[in-house]
């Protein structure tokens, strides 16, 4: 063999070497490697935010390239012919700009805009998901609250980026907004000069609001989601109860390849999707709109989705202003309860929730394991509650739009959300408590007595009676105890039937699997698969 | 497949030899994840190598590459050839968004479906259970790093030298003001300056009465509405019709004659009597909740519609607020018709416009 003078294949192992030699890195590295996920389909939720940000800051910058925060007047004359020599602030020219006259700029802009829809819409479902399975509890707190805090971050950095274009939409929310500030007892007059530099709108929000949306708020977003992250990876992930799985364990995958592969592959179809989404469903058409002009204003003008419940709130609020009789008279408008005092509210309350939670049942302890909702029915129950509240105001936010469609009294309209507000939520509360402790029975009621086969068998007396399938191995009543996690109740889940035929052209023929909890292999390794191997031939 | 269990130390025992020749990597793989007390419990391949499931498998994760770099050159094709200039009506540039969105949301879902079909069906299937060390923090570990610390303190001496810190403190406080002070100083501007809250475009100038215009800048004569009809109005300033004067857009309403007089007599009770001109009278369009401009104006029944929290104002009383979220009437306008037949503010607003606030009179 001829003595190579380089060898080519030592290549990645000595520069490995070297790197360790210097840097150390070889042990975290293997943790890191090794580090293992449990996996369920509902803990790929908060992973939608994540994505859907990377996808807001890929985009965003692409936007920043061609657009100009500045609320100079200028005479628009670019492609699109309607608005041809229209007055408008510099900031919509440039959105027109980006819309008609960059190429590929309309799906940038879309691409953004779903992107932020979606950015809010997976940190409300991830939010719920952490609140129904209890995976707040200690000693997860800090990270409850870090969440809770990037819906209202995202919530600002929605509302700034909306206002930007400066259309006659958008410039409505502005002023809107300034109304808001404007009826903060003693200092709104004071914080509303601050922030537009004088009266309403001034000629200097534009490019505030750029720099915040640009710069402040996503460097804030950037940062609590990177503690989010790494509260995550240092805590280890909850994990559903099943076989194996104790408060003191992760079962689940190792990170590397298999988790990041899913994690990988998962970003490109979230990307992928808003992709299909920013081309082939049109969002905030500005041109439409035309610019903003403080006289003109259209009906159905509502803002994103997820300011939608403080508009609701806004137009439930009866006009009850308050008066203080001294000096020349000082007033709190209607306008400051809905839309200060009771964000301010639902803020505390969602920060404080694991605390008082704690505090209620005493319960002082770390947990690692989630709950099924049912298996907490106050907390399911005032969950629900906390979303029929939420999802009154949000859909009282586009009553006009709802009496215009359906035909309803747009006063009966307001009447029934005043009504409902009151009224729902405690009645979601009792509802779903009975709907828990009716699946909690269900589960009892399987466990003691066994699956129902669907098989009728006639007794000699002439009764009919259903065939139950024991779970136990035994044959006696009751002897389960309730695990915390899924019960099979139907024969096929217990592998008594034939496996459903898979396959679209032809059948897949697979074995079924065995009952597991929500989309998990069995943990117990089987007889014949007690010698673990790597798959590879060896001597 | 031979048996080497021999070999293999059990978690909490002796570590494996990884330089033994005989083990395989997959074994050092598993030795490693022991170190970090990981146990792999169960792992089995998903697809036998060779089979019929696995060349099936692996031509449809090839299919979805291929059909990545099959939508990527597309979109580029269209990127770079498809007429994408505007061009007004139907014209194919309507396609250049939702195409480039099609290929590039394909090309996207293409490599995520391949990767996921990979990692999901082709690699072998594990389960591995990681031990979580919570709680075990040894009470000692805690006590050791609070001494530290508090040793540091004592290093220090505060508390022998409360000087040092009480001076400290006060030498830190307006460092931190200043740094604050900039900021608030910068953006803080009076809110009272030249009466802003209160004054409209309509204040008279220089003793001149201001015209009312259109939006086009024209004014108006009594003769352009016809009863019942409405129109916005604008101060006859320099820019009066832009957002320089966004607490000036008012609304002229042509009542008819009954409603005027249910109307001149309401004003009387309110001490605006003399604020209509004939059967005309003027309101602020700007609503008194949160400023939208109240624009929906119901000719049967004489009421104007916010369209943003559905405030509704009766305009034959004072604009009073009859439903909604509103607590306050539209200030009204008092106008007059001058020498040369068009509509003049008599003067301005006597009361502020727009949205409350807390030290309005």
């Amino acid at each position: 063999m001829k003595r190579r003078k380089f060898d080519v294949a030592a290549v990645p192992g000595n520069t490995a070497r070297a790197v360790d030699d210097r840097f150390q890195v070889a042990t975290p590295l293997r943790r890191l490697l090794n580090k293992v996920f449990p996996d369920h389909w509902s803990f790929l939720l908060g992973e939608i935010a994540l994505f859907s940000f990377i996808v807001l800051l890929l985009t965003g910058v692409f936007l920043t390239f061609f657009f100009e925060p500045a609320m100079t007047e200028v005479i628009y004359n670019g492609s699109y012919a309607p608005l041809r020599g229209t007055p408008m602030s510099a900031a919509y020219a440039s959105t027109l700009d980006i819309s008609f006259d960059v190429r590929g700029g309309l799906i940038m802009r879309q691409m953004h805009h779903w992107a932020a829809l979606l950015f809010m819409a997976a940190i409300v479902v991830h939010m719920l998901r952490v609140f129904f399975t209890g995976a707040f509890r200690k000693p997860r707190e800090t990270n409850w609250i870090i969440g809770s805090l990037l819906f209202w971050v995202g919530f600002l950095a929605g509302f700034t980026g909306y206002s930007l274009p400066d259309d006659g939409l958008s410039g409505t929310g502005l002023r809107i907004a300034s109304a808001i500030m404007l009826s903060i007892p003693v200092i709104g007059s004071w914080v509303t000069a601050a922030v537009f530099n004088g009266e309403f709108p001034g000629t200097i929000i534009i490019s505030r609001f750029f720099i915040a949306h640009v710069l402040l708020i996503p460097g804030l977003l950037v940062a609590l989601i990177t503690v989010h992250l790494g509260l995550v990876f240092k805590q280890k992930h909850t994990q559903w109860p099943g076989p194996g799985r104790t408060n003191g364990n992760v079962v689940g995958e190792r990170m590397f390849p298999r988790y990041a592969i899913k994690q990988g592959g998962f970003f490109m179809v979230v990307f992928g999707v808003i992709a299909l989404m920013g081309g082939l469903f049109q969002i905030n058409p500005v041109w439409l709109f035309g610019p903003y002009e403080a006289w003109v204003v259209s009906a159905a003008s509502q803002p994103d989705w997820y300011v939608m419940f403080l508009d609701g709130s806004t137009r439930l609020m009866p006009d009850w202003e308050i008066t203080i009789p001294i000096g020349e008279g000082y007033v709190i408008p209607p306008l400051f309860w809905p839309t200060v005092v009771l964000p301010g509210i639902l803020v505390a309350i969602s920060l404080l929730y694991p605390f008082m939670e704690a505090r209620h049942l005493k319960d002082y302890r770390s947990h690692n394991l989630l709950q099924r909702p049912r298996d907490v029915p106050f907390r399911t129950g005032l969950g629900v509650m906390a979303l029929t509240f939420y999802v009154i105001l949000t859909l009282s936010g586009a009553n006009d739009v709802i009496a215009d469609k359906f035909h309803i009294s747009l006063n009966a309209m307001t009447w029934a959300g005043r009504v409902g507000l009151l009224l729902l939520p405690p009645l979601a509360y009792y509802v779903t408590y009975r709907i828990c402790l009716g699946l909690q029975q269900h589960d009892r009621e399987v466990l003691a007595h066994g699956v129902e086969t669907g098989i009728i068998r006639r007794l000699p007396d002439g009764r009919f009676v259903e065939v139950h399938q024991p779970l136990s191995a035994g044959n006696g009543h009751g002897e389960l105890d309730y695990a915390g996690w899924v019960v099979p109740k139907k024969m096929n889940r217990l592998g008594a039937l034939g496996p459903a035929i898979r396959g679209f052209f032809y059948p897949i023929e697979r074995p079924a699997e065995a009952p597991v909890s929500p989309g998990h292999p069995p943990v117990e390794p089987r007889p014949e698969r007690e010698e673990i191997t790597s798959g590879e031939t060896r001597s | 497949m031979s048996s080497q269990t021999g070999q293999r130390a059990l978690p909490g025992g002796e570590p494996l030899d990884v330089n033994d020749p005989r083990l395989s990597r997959f074994d050092i793989v598993r030795e490693g994840a022991r170190r970090d007390d990981i146990e792999i419990v169960h792992y089995e391949p998903q697809v036998a190598p060779g089979t019929k499931a696995e060349r099936r498998l692996v031509r449809t994760v090839a299919g979805f590459f291929l059909l990545t770099g099959l939508a990527a050159t597309a979109f580029l094709a269209i990127y770079i050839w498809w007429p994408w200039e505007y061009e007004p009506g139907r014209g194919g540039d309507k396609l250049y968004t939702p195409l480039l969105g099609v290929t590039l949301g394909v090309a996207l879902l293409g490599i995520g479906f391949g990767i996921l079909t990979w990692g999901k069906k082709l690699l072998p299937k594990e389960v591995s259970i990681q031990d979580r060390h919570e709680g075990a923090v040894p009470a000692e570990d805690q006590r050791i790093t609070g001494e530290t610390m508090a040793y540091m303190a004592d290093e220090l001496g505060v508390k022998r030298r409360p000087l040092l810190g009480v001076s400290l403190l006060a030498g830190l406080l307006p460092v931190g003001a200043v740094a604050a002070a900039p900021l608030v100083g910068g953006l803080i501007s009076d809110p009272h300056k030249d009466d802003q809250m209160m004054t409209t475009g309509f204040a008279p100038r220089d003793g001149q009465k201001i015209r009312l215009v259109r939006e086009d800048g024209r004014p108006i004569r009594p003769a352009d509405i016809s009863a019942g009809g409405q129109i916005t109005v604008f101060p006859g300033v320099e820019h009066g019709v832009s957002n320089r004067y966004a607490d000036s857009p008012t609304l002229l309403i042509h009542l008819r004659e009954d409603d005027a007089e249910a109307s001149r007599r309401n004003n009387e009770r309110e001490g605006h009597g003399g604020y209509m001109w004939g059967n005309y009278a003027a309101y602020s369009k700007i609503c008194t909740h949160a400023g939208c401009p109240a624009s929906l104006y119901e000719q049967q029944t004489n009421r104007l519609l916010c369209p943003c929290h559905q405030s509704q104002f009766l305009i034959t009383d004072n604009a009073k607020p009859v439903f909604g979220p509103a607590s306050r009437r539209l200030p009204q306008l008092p106008i007059e018709v001058d020498a040369e037949g068009y509509f003049v503010a008599t003067s301005d607003y006597t009361e502020p416009v727009g949205p409350d606030f807390w030290e309005r009179p």
